[in-house]
């Protein structure tokens, strides 16, 4: 199952380029006659790149637009402009039967196990459906022999095929989601939140699952989540969102020892490392208010009205996120040179 | 020797439902001192909201009921106590923080209102008196424009800001004790510090004990004086917070810390998760409920349950094992 599907791209052309997305919703008024009163930019202009076998970490509070750019790019939603090209394929345009294709070689795990899962259906068919609604399913005895694999490489038992979601815990409900997203062997897998409601005991557990599965099939990861430990941890490089924008996007590490955006290092000054004596040396940088309405966001760099080191310019001139190594691009005027 | 603020000895709390009865919080000993902050860390099903619940006798009866044991705050033995007794407490020398601002604030009333009440209610203070206290309180909780901000609505404040309307009518009757249930966990990171921050300033500036219910192991490091682990409705281990950290003895404390990926750890190390499955409070095992997922579990584990001892100098652990 680890054998790449064919393709005609390059292999160090990235799996996933993302260029200029935006996804705006109009906000509307009326019941019978509906008219836009105003929009919401929930992703504004966001550009990225992913690497065949990495783990690119999307973090940010609520309201970012971290989730709807994972859904834009699985093309669940349609976006407002941009490109996505997926293994050399521009899918933002793409409709209907031309995205079922797509979504072979992309699959999704959602945040909530419980949400996510048929009650009516059994682990058997949960896992297999994806191989019926691809016609992959003709022959019988093969397919049944294709999910007991799938079960059992999630570290389910085979005797839970037959069971229905309501049986298992929330980690083994994630490890069900997990095989369904990985029955038709996808290349890039989208991950929405997949550890945060579980306990961290079970955390664990499932993030190992991630990262087994990543070494054995050769996966790729855009891992979405905002507990920053969570995604340093399993993440090569990670991209740091604020009110629809990237404003810092860098490798894991040398985000985490020297982050450059102001709003990079409040993230991380603000997430409490478990270690009373680290915690006590630890700089304390608290950041005021919180994040403004996406509806109205502020002029010039919407980080400005929490930002301690604004300057005028901020409130007037977005800052584009440029490229301050090969690496490493920041958004912000403080790195404007 | 300070006498302890709040002394919880052998609490058992029982819901009796239609699978059988189930034991949430398991003859569950510890104390409060004056002023200090104890946090109870577990996760989902551990029996830690439970606990907090009793303490206020907030337990819905039924199905629930605390079974034995004596929760004696300041002396007095809050168990006993009849309706009248516990709501004279309630709101006034405990206060109580939830998680969910918005379900604990009444949507229909001004958040003005709302922080008088108490202080109306308990001290029987003049509508008028209680409100101009509550324009005070307000502003403790830096809740910009106190006085024209008292008369909105809850829904008309973000989520943070609830949570601080929430802190204000706890401090409202200054009370000695705050229980404060995962009263972050419905928030964003950087409103977390905001919110955390703010409540262990104001209980340094009044004095008050702090009960600190959390699931965050960092948060725990950051803002607890002592912690109580709890798993399976019992208190496993209990130390103050540096000594935990350092000196983690019981296998599940030992388990929980190497799971939680830490953002100052060592990149690339793997996790090692807790095995297994969290126990069903339904059908415990006769033993230590932590047995079936220990790693240094004996045969005395699965026929016995071991008690709270000391292994240091206020540092006490419940297991058998020599880890």
């Amino acid at each position: 199952m680890s054998e790449p599907l064919p393709t005609t791209v390059a292999a160090d052309e990235p799996i996933l380029r993302v260029e200029d997305l935006k996804v705006h919703f109009p906000v509307t008024k009326g019941i019978l006659i509906q008219h836009r009163v105003a929009t919401v930019k929930a992703v504004d202009g966001v550009s990225f790149t992913i690497r065949r076998g990495e783990t690119l970490g999307l973090v940010g509070e609520s309201g970012s637009g971290k989730s709807t750019t994972g859904l834009a790019v699985l093309r669940m939603l349609t976006p407002t402009a941009g490109r996505i090209i997926f293994e050399g394929l521009d899918i933002a345009p793409h409709k209907g039967a031309e995205l079922l294709s797509v979504r072979r070689r992309m699959q999704m795990v959602y945040q909530d196990p419980y949400g996510s899962l048929n009650p009516r259906m059994t682990i058997r068919n949960i896992v297999g459906e994806p191989l019926a609604v691809h016609g992959l399913d003709g022959d019988k005895a093969a397919t049944r022999d294709k999910v007991a694999a799938l079960i059992a490489s999630v570290g389910l038992l085979p005797d839970m095929a037959d069971r229905y979601p309501h049986e298992f815990s929330g980690g083994q409900r994630q490890r069900i989601g997990i095989a369904r997203a990985i029955a038709l062997e996808p290349s890039l897998l989208i991950a929405d939140e997949p550890v945060s409601a579980l306990d961290v005991s079970i955390q664990a557990q499932v993030i190992n699952l991630f990262m087994d599965l990543q070494e054995r099939l050769g996966l790729t990861y855009l891992f979405i989540a905002h507990d920053l430990a969570v995604v340093r941890h399993i993440s090569t490089r990670i991209a740091v969102m604020y009110l629809g924008r990237i404003v810092e996007i860098a490798d894991r590490d040398d985000l985490y020892r020297s982050p450059l955006h102001p709003y990079t290092e409040a993230l991380m000054a603000a997430v409490p490392v478990a270690d009373p004596e680290v915690e006590a040396r630890r700089p304390r940088a608290v950041i005021s208010g919180e994040v403004p309405s996406a509806l109205r966001p502020p002029p010039g760099c919407s980080f400005h009205t929490r930002c301690p080191r604004a300057m005028p310019v901020c409130k007037i001139d977005q800052p584009p996120l440029r490229n301050i190594g090969p690496e490493r691009a920041v958004a912000c005027h403080l790195h404007a040179n | 020797m300070t006498r302890p603020l709040l002394e919880v000895n052998h609490l058992t709390t029982r819901f009796y439902t239609e699978r059988g009865s189930v034991t949430a919080v398991d003859d569950v000993s510890f104390q409060v001192d004056p002023g200090e902050t104890l946090a109870i860390v577990g996760e989902s099903g551990s029996g830690k909201s439970v606990t907090a619940l009793s303490v206020l006798r907030l337990i819905p009866n039924p199905p629930g009921r605390i079974e034995s044991g004596e929760i004696l705050f300041d002396g007095v033995d809050l168990v006993k106590l009849d309706d009248p007794g516990i709501r004279a407490i309630r709101g006034n020398k405990i206060a109580m923080i939830f998680q969910e601002p918005m379900s604990s604030l009444n949507p229909a009333l001004t958040v003005g209102l709302q922080v008088a009440e108490p202080i109306n209610v308990h001290r029987g203070t003049p509508w008028a008196k209680a409100y101009e206290a509550a324009t005070e309180l307000i502003g403790r909780v830096r809740i910009a424009d106190a006085a024209s901000r008292l008369g909105s609505y809850p829904h008309q404040y973000s989520g943070g800001m609830r949570q601080r309307v929430m802190i204000a009518m706890a401090l409202a009757c200054a009370p000695r004790l705050i229980i404060a249930d995962e009263p972050t966990t419905a928030l964003d990171v950087t409103v977390q510090a905001q919110i955390l921050d703010l409540l262990k300033e104001l209980t340094r500036e009044t004095g008050s004990s702090l009960i600190l219910i959390t699931h965050d192991l960092g948060v725990v490091a950051r803002y607890a004086d002592r912690v109580a682990v709890m798993y399976g409705g019992r208190i496993v281990e209990v130390a103050p917070a540096r000594e935990l950290y350092a000196r983690p003895q019981h296998p599940y404390t030992l388990g929980l810390m190497a799971s939680v990926p830490r953002l100052d750890g060592a990149s690339g190390r793997r996790l090692v998760p807790i095995e297994g499955q969290p126990p069903d409070l339904a059908s415990l095992p006769p033993g230590c409920s932590f047995a079936p997922r220990c790693r240094s579990v004996v045969a005395q584990c699965r026929t016995s349950r071991p008690e709270l001892v000391l292994v240091a100098d206020h540092h006490a652990k419940a297991c058998f094992a020599h880890v």
